[in-house]
């Protein structure tokens, strides 16, 4: 240390006289992003935390700081806050050696960037131009020309207090949103002195407009405006930007609150400036999404040298780059059958077993992947267990997280710290798994994240004990159809689903981590042709209404021209739900009554209703206990008896009742196969309970006799019954 | 020692984080570095040479590992462990002249397991010859005689060891010396290789030729200053060398010493390679099969000369030698840089947004800093010993570099 500060002093002297006074360089690095995007992740690790490339982001940026000449850094660290301490103190950055004083700075009541300024600002450590920075920003940018250029105009202007680093990225004509996931951003600035104008990144890109102060217009000869620059949030301050946190408390957010009211301010005159990077890299992980990009872009030398195969950090292991930028680590196990895919980086100590396709992907370390996963597009950290013939796709799966037998992982799925889940289960595209469940209360400001005072790895006992009796339970009585979010991990799993917020459905393609579905972009595309008001429907929330059936008795919603978003699949669930809460004691009258409304709402026809409802009554034949075909029938048919009357309001016409049949057909093929033997007798039943008429018999054999062999199997199951309403029916003709 | 454990650190660093430019740089850096290893060593009663090699071993792994690409850094280790080698072999001739000595073996200080030991007589040979000057003589004279008695005897090994480790004290502080000498030996002709090189410009670049290079390279850049020096009369084509256009800088260099310059692309180079007599060009590092390790794009030049017949040069100090074959395992032949050298990422930023081209980008930029040429391809290496064939150069690899040292890395694990 003695030694580098002579070396410090000797270079002070050696520079101009007039900078001998200088202080050295200062950066505040915030520690915690303020807001909820990286849930439920974050719950148990802060996020800058989370491995990048297998590499902490706090890493990431620390390196930056250290290699622009920043010497001393404050971080700021909130949300895990002895986390983050433990985790620098083990670091080299706090080693004697290295040549940036690393400084933790912590609060636990801060809120926002905002909070976490002003108890900077009371420390009163930073004495002259400082960087400002998130933890969670990856870039190689040279910051010296935009030091430079922020001191010049310091020196001319007092009051250009904050430089801004921007970059071009154009936002997607479809989506309205960068490829980092985030919004488009609208800027003004001044051609000449390149001084912000205007900042806009909440603009409603569905309004397509932008209200501009006239004042702008008249004070300024020219500016140019963009909507393809992108906002790196990395900041040149000068020591005023903190007096002026603390002047304007209510300042909470760094870019809505303060940049914007800075610029509407014209009292004080501040001025915002912004420097334009081109080649060099600079991102800022923001949410899921630009988790993904940014790791692409960090596989593909993009942000060189901060890249896998230049040990740049002390913490990686040595890695070897294969063609197509594929990294793996030396001591890699892999099956000679396995394939690597394109932009893929495997940890150290991680085995793939036979025939497994991995691609665009990156493996942490000591992770154990079986024959035949196939992983594409995933970011697997450390010690994770994949077992055999498991699918995953676009998926982040967090530290210790246990996939068993064949489990599925649709796109944008994110299974947090040592979820397990059990055999063969499809865990639904954008879900999140967690071991801690969602706090039920949903705070509506998205400023606050979750600040769990003193919180080491919350690995609460009583969670998991609780969770293993309730597997216990359910491994005892499986019952496919268990309501609690537990069941859908699978037996043997550990963890809740979380489910989405109210509205925060709309953000879930936007900033997940898997591509954006080629029919989301065809219906934003085609939206923005259309009635702008109809954009950003989502899959899962209510549909508009779509086109009319001509046979629907209901005319009244005349906006025809959307298209059918409702998913049979999701109406079936709707209408199960209703019914489930009949047998709680509703009236069935009131059940009719919701149904009606929600086939309305859904633009279902009377035949889906009784479908969907006769899918709920068999279903509640299925749950009740039962050991043999009989029993099963038993119940089966006594629910039936029980139901009768509300799906005998449904069925008013033939083909409803034909309706009923097929879906009997579906539900024994593929979701309760139990049934199958139980065709025909059921079939039999329904049509001594008057549910079904031998018309619609008849009329769904005659219907089948040119299908395929593979359809035909329950006719020729109930061929006898058949033949024998064939026989009788006759006889009634011969009757009459 | 933890002035000396920082300064290891904080190279290493420098290293890993790419900071130093060019291999004469890291190469003296790296000398540097291990004189100070050397010195700071303490030395202890015996086996002197065993503990400084053990120690520059040691450094010499993390500064290897922190840059495996620039491979000067593994060459200046190993000529520093060779050093110590020598010197400790020529002490011991040395003192077993003086004791009178003529027979059994010395040389086995601390080596017993990896090093075979040689004959009394290849000793005498090997301490006879200079360790700057190695001669393919002395060489000659030397292999058939260690490849004679490649074991020396143990049985005597030990006893006659007690009766000279009174010797050995007095010589205590004398390794050390001679190693250190021997290293600011090697950092003084790191310093000149250039000039040496340079000196025999004039042998090599006629009047009126022209000569075509690739990109820059401080050598090339003074030895075709050197040769205008001496009042030669030449045309230099210099090939720009995308993508970081290092050629624009030497063609401004050159003119500035009144060279006569064209500036081509690297695309034109086979146009022009016919109307050129001689292609000099720097590398990144000589392999030991005469292979070449070079800035992308000499290769194509290499294969345009061979073409026309056009003789193809190599200048390079003799740091940039290597001991190892390219395809050792350890040697990582290329290094991908960052493509923002080849495209601006803003203004591409659109084709490389995986949200909504199904997740894997379609567009890749490769930006590889090197190319091999084969040594076949090659005509004449030019050092500071002088030119020589590619088919030469494990020759002169077993001047400057011991055996037991290529492999630096898994001996001390």
């Amino acid at each position: 240390m003695a030694q580098k500060r002579g070396q410090r002093g000797a270079s002070s002297s050696a520079d101009d006289p007039e900078v001998v006074a200088r202080v050295p360089l200062q950066a505040v690095l915030l520690a915690d992003s303020f807001n909820l995007k990286f849930r439920p992740i974050t719950l148990e690790r802060p996020k800058v935390l989370l491995p990048l490339v297998n590499v902490p982001m706090i890493e990431y940026t620390l390196a930056w700081l250290e290699s622009v000449g920043v010497e001393e850094v404050f971080v700021f660290c909130c949300a895990h806050s002895q986390q983050v301490k433990q985790y620098l103190n083990q670091s080299e950055w706090t080693k004697p050696a290295a040549r940036l004083s690393v400084t933790t700075i912590e609060s636990h009541d801060a809120i926002s960037a905002g909070d976490a300024l002003r108890v900077i600002y009371e420390k009163s450590v930073i004495r002259g131009d400082f960087v400002l920075i998130s933890g969670d920003t990856v870039s190689n940018m040279s910051l010296a020309q935009a030091l430079h250029e922020h001191k010049e105009r310091r020196k001319k202007d007092p009051l250009a207090i904050m430089t801004m680093v921007i970059k071009h990225s154009k936002p997607s004509n479809v989506t309205h949103q960068t490829r980092l996931g985030t919004d488009e951003v609208i800027m003004a600035f001044d051609p000449e002195t390149k001084e912000l104008l205007f900042y806009e990144d909440k603009a409603d890109p569905s309004q397509r407009i932008i209200s501009l102060d006239k004042i702008l217009l008249a004070d300024s000869p020219a500016f140019y405006m963009h909507n393809d620059k992108q906002d790196c949030y990395i900041d040149i301050c000068s020591p005023e930007v903190l007096s002026l946190f603390m002047d304007n408390f209510d300042y909470q957010h760094l870019r809505r609150h303060f940049v914007k009211g800075l610029l509407v301010d014209d009292i004080m005159g501040y001025k915002i400036f912004t420097h334009e990077i081109h080649s060099s890299y600079a991102a800022r992980i923001d949410n899921f999404r630009s988790y993904g990009t940014v790791t692409k872009d960090i596989m593909q030398s993009w942000t060189y040298p901060l890249v896998p195969n230049v040990r740049y950090f002390g913490c990686c292991s040595n890695m070897k780059l294969d063609r197509q930028g594929v990294f793996k680590a030396l001591d890699v196990v892999q099956s000679r059958s396995a394939q690597i895919g394109a932009v893929t980086l495997i940890g150290s100590g991680s085995t793939i077993g036979d025939h497994s396709v991995i691609s665009n992907s990156v493996i942490g370390q000591e992770c154990t992947i079986g024959r035949n996963v196939s992983v594409h597009g995933c970011y697997i950290w450390n010690n994770v267990i994949i077992e055999d013939d498991c699918k995953l796709n676009h998926a982040i799966v967090c530290d210790g997280v246990h996939l068993r037998t064949g489990v599925v992982l649709e796109p944008g799925v994110i299974l947090s710290f040592k979820v397990e889940v059990g055999q063969q289960i499809t865990i639904p595209a954008y879900s999140k798994v967690s071991l801690l469940p969602q706090p039920s209360i949903q705070d509506s400001d998205e400023e606050l994240e979750y600040a769990d005072a003193n919180s080491g790895v919350i690995e609460s006992p009583s969670i998991t004990s609780m969770i293993s009796t309730r597997n216990a339970e359910l491994s005892s009585d499986y019952s496919v159809t268990e309501n609690s979010g537990l069941s859908e991990v699978g037996i043997s799993g550990v963890g809740y689903i979380w489910c989405s917020f109210e509205g925060g459905n709309d953000d879930e393609w936007r900033h997940s981590v898997a591509p954006i579905p080629a029919s989301k972009l065809a219906e934003l595309s085609h939206d923005d042709y259309e009635d702008p008001d109809v954009s950003y429907q989502e899959v899962n929330s209510t549909p508009v209404s779509g086109e009319l059936r001509p046979d629907s008795e209901i005319t009244g919603d005349d906006d025809a021209d959307g298209t059918d978003y409702g998913d049979s699949a999701d109406f079936d669930k709707e209408v199960e739900a209703t019914f489930q809460r009949a047998l709680t004691g509703v009236n069935q009258e009131n059940v009719i009554l919701e149904i009606n409304s929600l086939r309305l709402s859904c633009n279902k026809s009377h035949a889906d209703c009784a479908g969907a409802l006769f899918l709920s009554v068999i279903k509640l034949g299925l749950e009740a206990p039962h050991s043999s075909n009989g029993e099963l029938y038993q119940n089966t048919a006594k629910e039936i008896n029980r139901w009768k009357d509300i799906l005998k309001h449904y069925l008013k016409s033939v083909d409803e009742e034909i309706e009923i049949i097929l879906k009997f057909e579906e539900i024994c093929l593929e979701i309760a196969t139990e049934f199958s033997p139980l065709f025909s007798t059921i079939l039999s039943s329904l049509y001594e309970k008057d549910i079904l008429s031998e018309d619609a018999i008849l009329s769904w054999a005659s219907e089948k006799e040119g299908a395929d062999e593979s359809d035909k199997i329950f006719v020729k199951q109930s061929e006898r019954f058949i033949t024998w309403l064939k026989e009788a029916s006759e006889e009634d003709d011969e009757d009459d | 020692m933890p002035d000396l454990q920082a300064l290891v650190t904080d190279f290493v660093l420098k290293l890993k984080r790419r900071k130093i430019e060019g291999s004469q740089a890291t190469a003296k850096q790296t000398a540097e570095l291990l004189r100070q290893v050397v010195s700071q060593q303490r030395m202890p009663y015996t086996n002197q040479a065993s503990v400084l090699i053990d120690a520059v071993r040691a450094v010499g792994e993390q500064l290897i590992a922190a840059n495996p690409i620039e491979l000067a850094v593994g060459n200046i280790v190993r000529r520093v462990l060779h050093i110590i080698r020598e010197e400790n072999l020529s002490s011991t001739t040395a003192a077993m002249e003086g004791l009178g000595l003529t027979a059994g073996s010395d040389d086995d200080e601390g080596e017993h397991e990896d090093r075979p030991g040689l004959s009394a007589a290849a000793v005498a040979a090997a301490a006879r010859s200079t360790l700057r000057a190695p001669s393919l003589q002395t060489l000659l004279e030397d292999i058939p005689e260690s490849a004679v008695a490649p074991h020396p005897s143990s049985s005597g090994g030990d006893s006659e060891g007690k009766s000279k480790s009174a010797d050995r004290s007095s010589r205590s502080k004398k390794l050390k010396h001679d190693v250190i000498e021997a290293i600011n030996e090697l950092i003084q002709d790191i310093d000149t290789c250039h000039e040496l090189i340079s000196e025999q410009a004039v042998e090599h670049i006629h009047q009126n030729e022209v000569i075509l290079t690739l990109g820059r390279s401080r050598t090339v850049k003074e030895f075709l200053c050197a040769a205008k020096e001496k009042k030669r009369t030449f045309r230099v084509f210099v090939a720009e060398g995308a993508p970081r256009y290092q050629g624009h800088v030497l063609a401004k260099e050159l003119v500035g010493k009144g060279i006569q310059t064209t500036v081509i692309t690297d695309s034109a180079v086979f146009a022009m390679i016919s109307r050129v007599n001689m292609v000099i060009v720097g590398a990144h590092a000589i392999m030991a099969n005469g292979g070449v390790i070079a800035p992308v794009g000499i290769n194509m030049v290499a294969l345009a000369a061979q073409r026309h017949a056009v003789p193809f040069v190599v200048v390079a100090g003799s740091h940039k030698l290597c001991p190892l074959y390219p395809h050792n395992p350890e040697v990582l032949l290329n290094e991908f840089r960052c493509p923002s050298d080849l495209l601006d990422f803003g203004e591409f930023s659109d084709c490389m947004d995986y949200g909504s081209l199904g997740g894997s980008p379609l567009l890749h930029v490769v930006n590889p800093a090197f190319d091999y040429v084969q040594p076949k391809l090659v005509s004449l290496f030019i050092t500071d010993t002088g030119g020589h064939n590619p088919s030469y150069v494990y020759r002169l690899i077993a001047d400057y570099y011991s055996a037991d040292d290529l492999v630096v890395q898994r001996n001390s694990t």
